[in-house]
């Protein structure tokens, strides 16, 4: 099988639930030609060096590729030329470079973590027990109405928490939930990198995300706008207000990493989470080990990260030069995928690389990305899939999994389950 | 098994039931104390340390502990696992006699060993009339007590702290007295701030910090003399140029100065610049043979570097000391096959002035410099140091998660200068634009003493030192 025929079965749909024995193909080439201006990482060594490798631009508008692939991208005929790109500037600090990223990652930055603003995210963890033990406590009322002991874990349980946490720290109005949880739905349906994007099936998908993707970002700069007007709580407007040394943020920076943000900052928790559930279910022995030890919850995310990483690649980088690594010469001006989900079971960082291990040592997976562009939320995201988890694990009794593999959302990049049915004996108190 | 002999059997046997005596209980001895037993050494382990306390952490004395974060004595090493050991502490080891295999003490023990790890590591150069130097309100920054006797002078409201000395520990505690709003000189013989581990060209960046930041720094100075009231409390300095300084607490931050005066007369190859070892931390003894049981790790360990032509590299950084000792402990445990070589790329950081200093590689080994990313006009950059067509070393001021790349390019001994990002080049002045001589201080330049040394070819070169011993 050549790198082209590898990666197009690995972003195919019906290969969602498992595209690692394409990845492994492809790793025979770490680094791989797989179109015209687009190759892809599958090595550890060469991902990681890739990632801190300031050859490497994040600047999206300049690749040739996109969000919807290296074909949609050049079939788009409203793409900016460079000198445009300048002018809007509109772009999250994910698809910039410095310095703009780095003062973007600043400004947002200072009202998140350490050591500006340290107690954010360990205050979200008595909400996400909260909200954990009251969605089992639904579950467990639901079951007693109506008889039937099963739930699907994505919808009853592992979306609403992040979901909750992420307007919270935003500061956005819980209320308009429902509309955005189905925008996003209708982006993860739709945006394909993988041969069927081509598909008449797949161009309408591609247009209704595109159509929510623009609803989506109309409701952002409303947000924006409101909270320009009036301040309140929350992440966005404390960076729209700041005094701080980088000042405040412009109202379309604003709009691009809230969009960034809103949706980075609860798609990648809910499906580790349902990762976590669906992957301690599939191997015997681990519920109960992981049950029985807490302390090895930690552990397990990682693990599970590691093998089942809910950002599998993002499409957003490109060779400024030409680069040699991994026996391959990535021309300037190619797209470069840093595929983490492939890295992470490379043989020669992990030993028995697709084997389950939540007791596994030294773990430096690349579920979380590496270099500038390391994961914003990760801290946060970490802090609710352990909480959730070990809620979870010590309410819900003998589950077990009712359809494996479970049906997968289309998307290759925001890879996770649809719906993850389990059946169970009983939800205690 | 081919041979006569079975030197696998005896190993064995010395696994089982041997003595290993550790001298030095800080970061080093904690943590190979923790790697013999991980990889299987069941005999009896001493752990020999002149402070009274368990190990603790050094790094936060200088920042976290002065600045009022964390309590003096709150900085106690992690423990890893249980060791077993037995752990003579308060109490110093004062020669060694290689043939009778014994570690004498201060006490008058003896302690036998089969096997023997120094990390004696180092001490505070003390300020070198010690009339002045036990005036109250005079510090050097080394151990616990030494940062809460200082942390607690720095809450009395000094008038004014001076800061004898601009190395990473004097700048260090100049940001801390900037943060405790005090009013703050820092005196250098040399033209300015870490100029020896960083070179002249960031040296004048870390000057510009200093002196945004309201530090009184005053460079080409040294200090002649402290001058205490009649309680015997220090009031004022005499500088070399004849000012009278007015300063009531004095920190001499005068590097540091090596712990091998138990080993005179053992035959080791110790000296002022340390203990020299094989790349696998085999102690060298005086004519330059290795020895076959006494190892070394941490800072006052020497060994060559094949990436720094084989000079002999002292590296007073931290993870030199944790990676040592895991080497050292393998080491002891196994023959000639089993061996691990300790090749670390040597790497720092510091915190200083709101910014984050991170370096890999000896950036003194290179004699030029380029800035590669960033501004440095904004303290926000990487650069890159270079040899011969080679890059050698890196630093990175807020700038840290791009170090990775460099250390990359270190350990390959890439070409220097590194090819050119394809964003963010430096562009504010021509000041920072290209290759340029990085313009290290003379070896014969009276400045402060660097973390890492070069100790030059020689394991047993005695007169590598072209520091004065008296200031």
């Amino acid at each position: 099988m050549d790198a082209a025929t590898a990666w197009a079965e690995a972003m195919k749909f019906a290969n969602r639930p498992n595209p690692y024995p394409f990845y492994e193909e492809l790793r025979k080439t770490p680094v791989a030609k797989v179109s015209e201006k687009t190759f892809v990482v599958t090595g550890y060594p060469e991902a990681l060096a890739l990632a801190h490798d300031p050859r490497i631009s994040s600047d999206m508008s300049r690749s040739p590729s996109g969000l919807f692939g290296e074909q949609q991208a050049q079939a788009d005929a409203t793409r900016l030329d460079p000198v445009e790109a300048a002018q809007a500037r509109d772009w999250s600090m994910l698809v910039s470079d410095p310095p703009e990223h780095d003062t973007m990652r600043r400004q947002f930055m200072r009202h998140f973590g350490p050591p500006h603003t340290p107690d954010l995210i360990p205050s979200m963890e008595a909400m996400v027990v909260d909200l954990a033990n009251s969605l089992l406590d639904k579950v467990a009322e639901r079951a007693s109405e109506s008889g039937s002991n099963r739930m699907d874990v994505v919808e009853d349980f592992s979306y609403p928490i992040p979901v909750s946490v992420i307007f919270r720290v935003m500061g956005a109005p819980i209320a308009d939930e429902p509309r955005f949880h189905g925008w996003v739905m209708d982006f993860m349906q739709g945006a394909d990198v993988g041969p069927e994007a081509r598909t008449a099936e797949g161009q309408a998908a591609a247009a209704k995300a595109a159509a929510s993707m623009a609803e989506l970002g109309i409701w952002v700069h409303d947000l924006v706008e409101r909270l320009d007007r009036e301040p309140g709580p929350g992440l966005l407007s404390a960076a729209l207000h700041d005094d701080g040394p980088d000042g405040p943020v412009s109202k379309p920076v604003a709009e691009a990493n809230a969009l960034l943000l809103m949706i980075a900052g609860h798609d990648s928790t809910v499906n580790t989470i349902s990762n976590c559930i669906m992957t301690l279910l599939r191997n015997p022995g681990s519920w109960d080990l992981v049950r029985d030890n807490p302390e090895l919850i930690p552990r397990t995310v990682e693990e599970v990260q590691r093998l089942q990483g809910s950002v599998q690649f993002f499409p957003s980088r490109w060779a400024t030069a030409d680069i040699e690594i991994g026996g391959t010469r990535i021309p300037a001006g190619s797209a470069v995928f840093l595929v983490w989900g492939a890295a992470n079971r490379d043989p020669r960082k992990f030993p028995d690389p697709d084997r389950f291990d939540p007791m596994r040592e030294d773990n430096e997976h690349l579920g979380f990305g590496s270099g500038i562009h390391t994961c914003f939320g990760g801290p946060l995201a970490r802090l609710e899939i352990n909480a959730a988890l070990e809620v979870f694990l010590r309410r819900v009794k003998a589950p077990r999994l009712v359809v494996d593999p479970p049906p997968y959302r289309h998307n290759q990049v925001f890879r996770g389950p649809r719906h993850l049915w389990v059946d169970f004996a009983e939800i205690t108190g | 098994m081919s041979g006569k002999y079975s030197f696998d059997e005896i190993l064995a046997k010395f696994r089982a039931e041997g003595s290993i005596v550790i001298v030095g209980a800080s970061l080093a001895g904690l943590r190979a104390a923790e790697a013999l037993r991980d990889k299987g050494f069941e005999g009896s382990l001493t752990i020999i340390g002149d402070e009274a306390h368990e190990p603790y952490d050094r790094p936060p004395l200088s920042k976290q502990v002065l600045k009022g974060w964390v309590p003096a004595d709150h900085t106690k090493l992690p423990r890893l696992r249980r060791v077993d050991a037995d752990w003579k502490l308060g109490v110093a080891a004062v020669a060694l006699d290689r043939i009778n295999h014994l570690v004498k003490l201060g006490n008058g023990e003896a302690v036998e060993y089969d096997r023997l790890l120094i990390a004696t590591g180092t001490r505070a150069r003390p300020w070198p009339n010690p009339a002045e130097a036990a005036l109250q309100g005079v510090f050097t920054v080394r151990t616990v007590e030494d940062a809460a006797g200082l942390s607690a002078a720095l809450r009395a409201g000094p008038r004014r702290v001076l800061i004898i000395g601009s190395g990473f520990v004097g700048s260090e505690i100049a940001s801390v007295c900037r943060d405790l709003d005090l009013a703050v000189t820092v005196t250098e013989r040399g033209s300015g701030p870490l100029k020896g581990a960083l070179g002249g060209v960031v040296s004048e960046i870390a000057a510009g910090m200093m002196r945004d930041a309201g530090v009184d720094l005053r460079t080409g100075v040294s200090v002649a003399s402290l001058h205490g009231d009649e309680t015997g409390h220090v009031r004022s300095a005499t500088l070399s140029d004849g000012t009278v300084l007015e300063a009531d607490v004095v920190i001499p931050s005068l590097g540091s100065v090596r712990n091998v005066e138990w080993l005179e007369g053992s035959g080791l190859a110790a000296g002022p610049w340390g203990v020299g070892c094989d790349a696998g931390c085999r102690a060298f003894d005086i004519n330059g043979v290795v020895t076959d049981h006494i190892f070394v790790a941490g800072d006052v360990a020497r060994a060559p570097h094949v990436l720094y032509g084989y000079e002999y590299l002292a590296l007073e950084h931290w993870d030199n000391a944790v990676s040592g000792a895991e080497v050292a402990a393998n080491n002891m445990l196994h023959l000639e096959v089993g061996r691990r070589a300790h090749l670390p790329l040597p790497s720092f950081w510091s915190g200083q002035f709101g910014v984050n200093i991170k370096s890999v590689g000896v950036c003194s080994f290179g004699d030029e410099i380029v800035f590669t990313q960033g501004s440095p006009k904004d303290r926000r950059f990487a650069a890159a140091y270079g040899k011969n067509g080679r890059i050698v070393g890196a630093v990175t001021f807020n700038h840290g998660k791009w170090l990775p790349y460099y250390a990359e390019l270190i350990e390959k001994s890439a070409p220097f200068p590194p090819p050119p990002p394809g964003y963010d080049r430096p562009v504010d002045t021509s000041a920072y634009s290209g290759v340029m001589p990085a313009r290290f201080p003379d070896p014969r330049e009276p400045s402060g003493n660097p973390d890492v040394v070069l100790t030059g070819h020689d394991p047993t070169d005695r007169n590598a030192e072209y520091r004065p011993r008296s200031h």
